[in-house]
This record gives structure tokens, C-alpha cells and sequence, in this order.
């Protein structure tokens, strides 16, 4: 009770502060010889505030404060103490409480950051960080206050959705937000830069920062989420073009889009106008996907509560942020006059270009995918769903090009350039034909688009790793998150071309048997657990190179909320993952079995990790080119 | 007559139109084969002719109507005005019980009898396929 009054009115407070520091931006800025010391003791103030909030949330979750009404609907005191913990962001309440906390400290670090840009410019990114921050405290005070109370408080709560008492999932949405909002600066301060005309070298060497970052945190927060799905929900694979899936994937595509193009603004003054659309679409695709998911148009994990006044204030918030933005970008934005220099065909800028390109055709495929069925909804009621074979169509020969552009852009030089060291990079490029070739042959495939397909990743394999020896590239952060990348394509072709899946009804005691597997059921016992009770088959998994491995997936059936979710037990090693999952259906006595073998699983997973790797360094190093 | 700078921007300005077009035909031709309709039980048993195309159907599993053999599943999907045989061999999502909404992919053998690839998961207990709610809404 205590803890919801305090950070009810913490919140409050930090509207309040929100209000003053605009009224204190303001007059900074017309009298802007140095920056207001108290601009940025409030916005240590707000951060503070919203921290107090956040950890009187927590407290109450850790204790089972029922009389708070977000507790009751999402909390038990059976749960595990940590699940408590985790699941303080696991519900829409709290995990736009967790936005707020991540919106204020990074408008803190900003401000406190910055150093060597004009004032003018920084006072102005705080009065739009500002803006969006004043929209989501009235957001979560008017319409998702997670500090109602209830009276009398209940004695128990309803509990946490068993899948996501996962500890992967407990740090993904922290994460993730990290990577969005992250993108929130980024828009503040190009609408920002656009008023003051301040769009240059400078500025880009200074928001490149940002940009890294958030690239960072969003492609971890991706990959937790994807991780999470795989062992989780039992789908057995690693991305499924699920709407919620891919409104995280249209901000990665253009921030990553955004990430490279920055790097020619900061050697050219040239594609200013395209890095602040860019940069404008990055956050508003980020506030889209929240959007979609928080509204229930989407339905998936992430619909905690439908509430169509929710959806209406993000819809109608979205909209004034777009207008205000092309506002700013169509009145104050001047394309610089030396913007005129052409492009040379064969430079690094000109590779770029490309890459860009291609990102923004994924994107829009990618964001026709998931809105499509959404319009076509509204507009006829005809009800449809896009399914993968429509991603995969129209992104997979276009990742060929991609691929190559990728292997070969970054041996270019800036301006103009020839392509250097020209007899190894024909070497390699037989090499990897002749490899993909043979695996080709030796496996029986579909021969033309995977020979085609293998060797451009191989292509970029061979060259990105070549590259780790070569002194002269000396980007290394460029060439890991390549290299990674390289990897990540190889892993997911060989995984889709090699995997092989079971799918069987087997009772205690039967065994399944086929020219290479022989999946013998043994047994199932029972075991009580704190907030479940779990059922754990035996399973004895035979090849036909007699190679066994048991298995032991469980099926839980949690008292709170009453669900029942299954475990897959998977074993993992370097080359392949064994997968399985069992379920069983009301009344009957068979068990539904699922058994996969998947190739090189682990290697997405560390491929992922590579590419943000990359990433990080690049933020951390020293700017060293010239 | 025209300066080889301008003749290069036409060029270029033509190359990006024609892949522009090109991009959206692929685009709009892909959605079209690849598009999964949703319909109810009793859409399918008022139609005039069958989609042969996949397609999906959502209701609530008639109780008492799962059987699970050695290699299928068998089951009725109905929306409590008509219903539908399924059958299906594949995983099922833990929430697939008799007496909750399902949606199950597919292709129609004839107007009673739907041969499903797959069926689709669903998270949460209370969770509905805003289809089925519309298809239950409505009787």
C-alpha cells in the first residue's frame, strides 16, 4: 500500500519535472551562452523520480503487495522469488513503467555526455526527449497506472503466465527497451540537428555513438526473444515471421541501415536528408511495434490486456510524433550545397547506397507482411494470414546480392576506388563455388538457388575471415559483426537444408521406428514442485549409426494460472541440437511426440552474438580513420 | 544536345523506376500466392465452391470429439451452428483441448472433412483467435 502511494505520486511528480524542464529549455534557449546548470540537476531529478517509482513497483512485487492492483493480476506467492522479480516488467503496466525508466536515464546520460556540441542543440533534443516523455507518463498515469489499489486487498494473486517464468525471458524486455528507446534519442536529437541546421561530420560522429548502442542492445534483445521461442515454445526453430517477431525486425533493419549510411555523412556532408528520415523512422517504427503489439491488433504473447483506449492514445501519440517531425524536416531541413558531388560507381559510399537499398526493400516487404493483413482486415473484414513462404520468396535471391555487395563494399575506398587485391578475391570466390558445389552434390539438394546461395555466404565467409589476418583492414568491429553475419546466413541454410523432424503419437512403453531413428518411449514419473507439478518422460533416442542419447522433456502443469506448458529437453552440441518435445492431450493416453535434429542451432545463436559483438567494439574504440 | 552529367541522372532516375515497379509486382504477385483466408465452419459449409488453396479454420474442438491414434489426430472443429472433421498429423500446442478455440491450417477435402498441416499455438489460457471470438459473436 505504502509503495503504491509513493510511486504513484513519484510519477506525478516526475510529469511535474517534465513540465519545468521544458520551462527552463525554453528559456535556455533564447539566451543559450551556457547551459542552465539546473536543466541538468532536474533531469537527474526526473531519472530519480522515475527509479523511485520503478523500485516501489519492484518492492511491491518482491513482497506480493496484493492490494496493487498489477501485482494481484500478474503475481502469486508460490512463485519463485527471482519470477517475482522478472515479473514486475512481464506485464503491460510494468514494462512501460521499465520504457520511462530507460527513457529518463538516457536523456540524463545525454545531457550529462555530450560535451563538445553546441548548446543550443543540446537543450532542443532535450525539449523533443521531453515531449516523448511527458506522452508516456500521461500514457501509463491515464490509461495504465500500475499503481492502482485494490480494496480489500486479495489474498492471493492470479500468477504469472507459466512461459514467461523463463529467464531468458526476465532480461529480454530489459534489453530490447534498451534498444528502442535508445532509438528515441537518436530521433530528439536529428529533429533537433534538422531545426538548427546542425546536420554534419560533427553531428555524426556524435550520434554514431547512440546509433552503435541501440544497434547493440536491439540485436541482443532479438535474439533473447528468438532464443526463448525456440526452447519455449516448442516451435522448434529460430524465427517464424510471427507479426510480433517482425515489428522488432523493421527498427533492426533501419537502424542498421541508418547505422551505415551515418558513416558516409561522416566522411561526406553528403545523404543528410536520408539519414534523418532514417533516423525519424527508426523511433516511429520502434513506437509501431509497440503499438501493434500493446493494442491487441497483434495477438501474440506480448497482448497482456486488451484496452482499446491504450491503443488509441499510442495511435493518436504516433501520429502528432510523425507530423511534428515531418513538420520540422520539411520546414527547417537544407540540403547542403555541396551535396551536388556526384558518386563515383565503384567507392564505398556507392556499396553503402546499395546496402541501404536492399534494407529498405527487406523492410518494406518485411512491414507489408505484417500490416497487410491488418488493413485488409479493417477495409473488408476478410480475415488473412501471411505466411513464411512470402518472407522467403521475396527476401531469400535478393540476400544474394546482398551478400556480395557485403563482401566486397568494405574493400573499397571512400570516393573512388578500384577493387584491390583482385587475383585473391577471384581465388576465393572459385573456392567457395567449388565448395558449396560439392556440398551441393554430396547432399542431393535442390541444385541451382542453394549452390547460388551457398556460395555467396561462403564468399563472404572466406573473405571476412581472410580479412582477420590482413593488417590493412585493420576495422575490426566492421569485420566481426561481416564475419558474423557470414556465419549466421551458413548456419541457417545448413539448418534449414539439414534438419529433419518426427512427429509421432507414442504411449508409455511404444517405440517409433524409421530407416535412421528408433525413438523408444521408457517411462514417465511425476515430481511436485513449489507452483507445479511436472510429468518427465524417458526417452531413448537410437540412430542408425548406433549413437543413443536420452532425453527427458517435461510437461508442466502449473497451479497459477492453471496451464500447462511443455519443456523441451534439448541436447546441444557444435554441430547439431536434438530436439524434443512432448504434449498430451485431455483424456487420452498417448503422448505427442516431437523430435527434431537441427543443425548448427548454436551457431545462429553465436553468429547473432558475433554481429553485436561488432558492434560493441565499434562503440568502444577510438575513432582512428581518417 | 544534353550534357552527359543529365544523360547519366536520366539513365539513373529510368533504372530506378523500372525496379521500383519491378519490386512492387513481386511484391503484390507473392502476397497473392502465399495469402492463408481464414474461414469458419460454417463459411466453408456455405460456400459455393471449395478453396483448394490452404487455408485456415478456426472454432472451438467439439467435446468429446478428439481421438488420437498411433499417427493421427482426429477431431471436430465446430462454431456450434456447423462443423467439421479434421484431421491432422503433426504437433499440437499445449493448449489444445476439448472445449477451447483452435485454429487449424490446412487443405478442405470436401465441405465436412478438413486434412490440417498445422495447428497454431496459443499462449495464454484465456487467449481466443480473435476469429473464433468473431465467429462465436456472431450466432
Amino acid at each position: 500500500m505504502f509503495y503504491s502511494i509513493v510511486g504513484h505520486y513519484s510519477l506525478i511528480l516526475g510529469l511535474c519535472v517534465s513540465l519545468i524542464l521544458v520551462y527552463f529549455s525554453v528559456k535556455n534557449f533564447q539566451n543559450s551562452k551556457i547551459l542552465n546548470t539546473k536543466i541538468l540537476s532536474f533531469t537527474f531529478l526526473q531519472f530519480f523520480l522515475v527509479v523511485v517509482s520503478f523500485l516501489c513497483l519492484v518492492t511491491s512485487f518482491a513482497l506480493s503487495d496484493f492490494s496493487n492492483e498489477t501485482v494481484f493480476n500478474n503475481s502469486h506467492t508460490t512463485k519463485p522469488f527471482f519470477y517475482k522479480i522478472a515479473g514486475t516488467w512481464g506485464n503491460h503496466e510494468g514494462s512501460l513503467l521499465l520504457w520511462l525508466l530507460v527513457l529518463t536515464f538516457f536523456i540524463f546520460i545525454f545531457i550529462l555526455k555530450t560535451k563538445d556540441q553546441p548548446i543550443k542543440y543540446k537543450i532542443l533534443t532535450l525539449i523533443f526527449q521531453q515531449i516523448i516523455i511527458i506522452g508516456f507518463f500521461l500514457f501509463l498515469i491515464e490509461t495504465s497506472n500500475p499503481f492502482n489499489y485494490l480494496y480489500p486487498a486479495p489474498e492471493e494473486g492470479l500468477g504469472l503466465n507459466p512461459i514467461l517464468q523463463d529467464p531468458a525471458l526476465a532480461i529480454h524486455p530489459p534489453i530490447l527497451y534498451l534498444g528502442y528507446v535508445g532509438s528515441s534519442i537518436i530521433f530528439s536529437s536529428a529533429l533537433a540537428a534538422t531545426s538548427l541546421n546542425l546536420v554534419s561530420k560533427k553531428w555524426a560522429s556524435h550520434i554514431k555513438r547512440w546509433v552503435l548502442i541501440s544497434w547493440f542492445f536491439l540485436t541482443l534483445g532479438i535474439l533473447l526473444g528468438s532464443i526463448w521461442a525456440y526452447y519455449e515454445l516448442g516451435w522448434g526453430g529460430f524465427w517464424f515471421w510471427d507479426p510480433v517477431e517482425n515489428v522488432s525486425l523493421m527498427p533492426w533493419l533501419a537502424l542498421t541501415a541508418l547505422l551505415h549510411c551515418i558513416l558516409v555523412l561522416q566522411k561526406k556532408q553528403v545523404l543528410t536528408s536520408w539519414v534523418i528520415i532514417l533516423s525519424i523512422s527508426t523511433f516511429t517504427l520502434s513506437m509501431c511495434g509497440t503499438f501493434l503489439v500493446r493494442s491487441g491488433i497483434l495477438n501474440s504473447v506480448h497482448t497482456f490486456a486488451n484496452d482499446p483506449e491504450r491503443g488509441l492514445f499510442i495511435l493518436v501519440f504516433l501520429f502528432s510524433l510523425i507530423f511534428i517531425s515531418l513538420f520540422i524536416f520539411f520546414f527547417f531541413h537544407k540540403t547542403n550545397q555541396n551535396n551536388l558531388s556526384s558518386f563515383h560507381w565503384l567507392s564505398k559510399e556507392t556499396s553503402i547506397i546499395l546496402n541501404n537499398w536492399f534494407m529498405m526493400y527487406f523492410l518494406s516487404v518485411v512491414l507489408i507482411g505484417t500490416v497487410y493483413p491488418i488493413f485488409l482486415d479493417v477495409l473488408s473484414s476478410q480475415k488473412i494470414s501471411v505466411g513464411p513462404p512470402f518472407y522467403h520468396k521475396l527476401i531469400i535471391p535478393f540476400l544474394i546480392p546482398f551478400i556480395l555487395v557485403m563482401a566486397i563494399g568494405p574493400k573499397l575506398k571512400w570516393i573512388k576506388s578500384n577493387i584491390e587485391d583482385k587475383a585473391n578475391m577471384i581465388l576465393l570466390f572459385v573456392i567457395s563455388i567449388i565448395t558449396s558445389f560439392l556440398i551441393v552434390k554430396n547432399f542431393d539438394l535442390d541444385f541451382l538457388l542453394n549452390t547460388i546461395l551457398i556460395s555467396s555466404a561462403f564468399y563472404l565467409f572466406f573473405v571476412t575471415f581472410r580479412d582477420f589476418f590482413i593488417k590493412k583492414y585493420k576495422n575490426i568491429s566492421q569485420n566481426i559483426s561481416h564475419f558474423g553475419f557470414s556465419l549466421l546466413i551458413l548456419s541457417i541454410l545448413f539448418n534449414n537444408l539439414f534438419s529433419s523432424e518426427i512427429i509421432t503419437n507414442l504411449r508409455v512403453g511404444e517405440i517409433f521406428e524409421n530407416s535412421k531413428t528408433k525413438i523408444i518411449f521408457e517411462s514417465i514419473s511425476q515430481k511436485k514442485e513449489k507452483n507445479y507439478k511436472s510429468i518427465i518422460a524417458e526417452f531413448k533416442i537410437e540412430n542408425s549409426e548406433g549413437i543413443n542419447e536420452n532425453l527427458t522433456p517435461e510437461l508442466r502443469i502449473y497451479n497459477k494460472p492453471n496451464i500447462v506448458t511443455s519443456e523441451a529437453d534439448i541436447k546441444t552440441t557444435l554441430i547439431s541440437d536434438k530436439f524434443i518435445v512432448i504434449n498430451i492431450v485431455q483424456n487420452q493416453d498417448y503422448f505427442n511426440v516431437r523430435y527434431q535434429v537441427k543443425p548448427f542451432m548454436l551457431w545462429i545463436w553465436l553468429s547473432v552474438l558475433l554481429i553485436s559483438f561488432g558492434g560493441l567494439i565499434s562503440f568502444f574504440k577510438k575513432e582512428y580513420e581518417k | 544536345m544534353y550534357g552527359r552529367k543529365v544523360k547519366l541522372r536520366f539513365l539513373f532516375i529510368v533504372i530506378i523506376l523500372i525496379t521500383l515497379i519491378l519490386t512492387v509486382f513481386l511484391v503484390l504477385k507473392s502476397l497473392e500466392e502465399n495469402v492463408v483466408y481464414f474461414q469458419s465452419p460454417s463459411e466453408i459449409n456455405s460456400s459455393v465452391e471449395l478453396n483448394k488453396k490452404k487455408i485456415r479454420i478456426g472454432g472451438m474442438v467439439k467435446k468429446d470429439s478428439i481421438s488420437v491414434k498411433a499417427n493421427k489426430i482426429n477431431f471436430i472443429i465446430t462454431d456450434f451452428k456447423n462443423e467439421i472433421n479434421v484431421i491432422y498429423t503433426g504437433a499440437i500446442p499445449n493448449l489444445f483441448e476439448e472445449g477451447k478455440g483452435v485454429v487449424a491450417e490446412g487443405i478442405l477435402k470436401d465441405r465436412n472433412f478438413f486434412s490440417a498441416t498445422k495447428i497454431l499455438a496459443k499462449h495464454d489460457e484465456n487467449y481466443m483467435p480473435p476469429e473464433v471470438k468473431a465467429a462465436l459473436e456472431e450466432k
